[in-house]
């Protein structure tokens, strides 16, 4: 019998917070955000700081509201690249995932290629793609840099899963005959949905990571994301809307990792010790 | 055999069901286990069990009683000799048609499916449809007294009532023939008496064919009219103890003096298996 203790093991960000009422744990870090924003514009206009080290709060908004057409363009960039290489790289992780859990041989294949992948820096991998695609199609190099950046964890988290189904379970399907597919669809898979949406709410972040750190290697010309605003906002000087397109990475980022955490408790939340409130 | 008695009297001698007449429903013939690493888990087994008999595999750890369970249930294969259903239709696989229910030592439910369909796997697995499979998964939960907790998840259960669904989940498909490892060791000793009593009104309800793996001596001689006292390494039948008393047994028969006399011949062959072993050490 598994031990009622695993409960307060817990996937979830902040598992001892779980008694506090959820408007109290809205309102207290809001207001916490709110004072230090005031602080900071008081602080930099009583000292008199100059704008090109660190803006007010209030200039930063002022240059969102005004560049704000082209900034939301640029996040719509970004944002569409980020959602193309996380579905690549999540359709990918777990087709590949289903098949190294079914072969063993393919699994002793493909995963020293997958580790390397993950083990070099995108940086480094990034000029080299820049190259062979990025001349012709800019966006598709960025797409193949970040898809590889979120690839791993789907890839591994999911093929963790796929083989830690309990034994006995195991023995319970080859008595009533299950077919493979039917061990797939029924065992294997809900088996290792824990930790399918453990490895997405990793890659959804990286995935926006990679993004960035493409476009930065790629530099100038094309470059229309986020990320090339704030290094030319950067260079010119601009720093209230280098603030203002890091806001809006942030902001990205964050929604991002709520969705997934969302999706995470919606699908886990009846039956995962994860996902479990302690009092139920 | 012990439920076909030869019953001769009146016709002097002769028996008017002689033995043999009636085929068993499971006859072990000739069977051994050799795990990968050489060690001899079952010793030449032979071995015929009737249909509608409750037989008990009483033994220590490790004595091989788990692993021959496993080996009539196909989960394993011998290493020699044969698993024959001699009443029995095989199918095109080689599979015996007379369907098994297995429990397990834990109740190896799937956390992430409700108590219905947990229950409704084995015929999920058979490819019947979940409409079709709705009374009897009703009736196999009525069964186990869980009517109300069809919607429940497992882990909103007690280890009882988990347990509970893992006998209704291996009746739903109507087994011949109930494959129980040590079913109730990991509970206490209340739900555990209480689940052998409702244990032996399905046995009679279902007119099933029991083998229960045990190390509990009052267990088996509770609920068995066989009990094979097992010794380890090898793993070999060495008492095959019939257990007379009729069912439906209760309380009554828990304190009567039949009972204890039936647990004390069992309790001095479970010392000797228990011998047998601890000679290695």
């Amino acid at each position: 019998m598994t031990s009622r203790t695993t409960r307060t093991v817990s996937l979830a960000i902040t598992p001892t917070t779980r008694d506090i009422p959820l408007a109290v744990r809205i309102l207290v870090p809001t207001a916490l955000g709110l004072a230090l924003l005031g602080l900071w514009e008081i602080l930099v206009r009583v000292l008199e700081v100059p704008k090109f080290v660190l803006p007010p709060p209030s200039l930063i908004g002022k240059a969102l509201g005004d560049d704000f057409p082209s900034l939301l363009a640029s996040l719509w960039v970004t944002l569409r690249i980020t959602i193309e290489a996380f579905v690549i790289a999540l359709a990918g992780g777990l087709l590949l995932a289903i098949l190294s859990a079914r072969s063993r041989l393919f699994e002793l294949c493909l995963f020293p290629y997958a580790v390397i992948l993950q083990v070099t820096p995108v940086v480094a991998i990034a000029p080299l793609i820049l190259i062979w695609v990025g001349i012709d199609h800019l966006e598709r190099a960025l797409l193949i840099l970040a898809t590889i950046v979120a690839f791993f964890p789907i890839l591994s988290n999911t093929t963790l899963g796929l083989k830690s189904v309990n034994p006995e379970l195991n023995a319970l399907f080859k008595l009533y005959g299950a077919s493979s597919w039917q061990r797939l669809a029924l065992l294997d898979l809900p088996n290792a949905l824990p930790y399918l949406l453990a490895g997405m709410k990793i890659s959804g972040g990286l995935a926006l990571i990679g993004a960035v750190v493409a476009e930065f290697v790629a530099g100038s010309g094309s470059g229309t994301g986020l990320a090339w605003r704030v290094v030319e906002s950067a260079n010119n000087l601009d720093i209230p809307r280098m603030f203002a397109a890091l806001a809006l990475l942030s902001a990205l980022g964050l929604s991002i990792f709520f969705l997934l955490v969302g999706l995470q408790h919606l699908l886990l939340r009846r039956w995962h010790e994860s996902a479990m409130s302690r009092e139920s | 055999m012990a439920l076909y008695p030869e019953s001769g009297g009146a016709l002097g001698g002769v028996a008017v069901r002689p033995i043999g007449a009636v085929k068993p429903l499971i006859r072990i013939g000739g069977v051994t286990k050799t795990y990968s690493t050489g060690m001899l888990a079952v010793a030449k087994t032979n071995l015929d069990i009737g249909r509608g008999e409750f037989i008990s595999l009483l033994g220590p750890s490790g004595c091989g009683k788990s692993t021959l369970l496993r080996l009539v249930a196909g989960l394993a294969e011998p290493s020699s000799g044969t698993i024959e259903w001699p009443t029995s239709d095989y199918d095109a696989t080689g599979r015996p048609m007379p369907k098994l229910g297995f429990v397990f030592q834990e109740p190896t439910l799937m956390p992430w499916a409700t108590v219905f369909d947990n229950i409704y796997l084995p015929l999920r697995l058979s490819r019947i449809r979940r409409n079709a499979a709705t009374d009897r998964i009703r009736a196999a939960l009525a069964s186990v007294g869980l009517e109300r907790f069809a919607d429940a998840y497992p882990r909103q259960l007690s280890g009882g009532m988990k347990m509970r669904v893992s006998i209704a989940r291996a009746l739903v498909t109507e087994p011949a023939i109930l494959l129980m490892d040590e079913p109730f060791a990991a509970l206490d000793e209340i739900t555990r008496f209480r689940l052998n009593d409702d244990l032996l009104k399905l046995f009679q309800a279902y007119e099933l064919t029991v083998i229960f793996v045990t190390h509990s001596v009052f267990e088996s001689v509770y609920l068995s009219n066989r009990v094979l006292v097992m010794s380890a390494r090898p793993g070999r039948v060495i008492a095959d103890l019939p257990i007379a008393a009729p069912y439906p047994r209760g309380d009554d028969f828990r304190t009567s003096q039949p009972y204890s006399e039936m647990c004390r011949v069992a309790s001095a062959e479970l010392h000797r298996a228990m011998g047998d072993a601890n000679e290695e050490h």
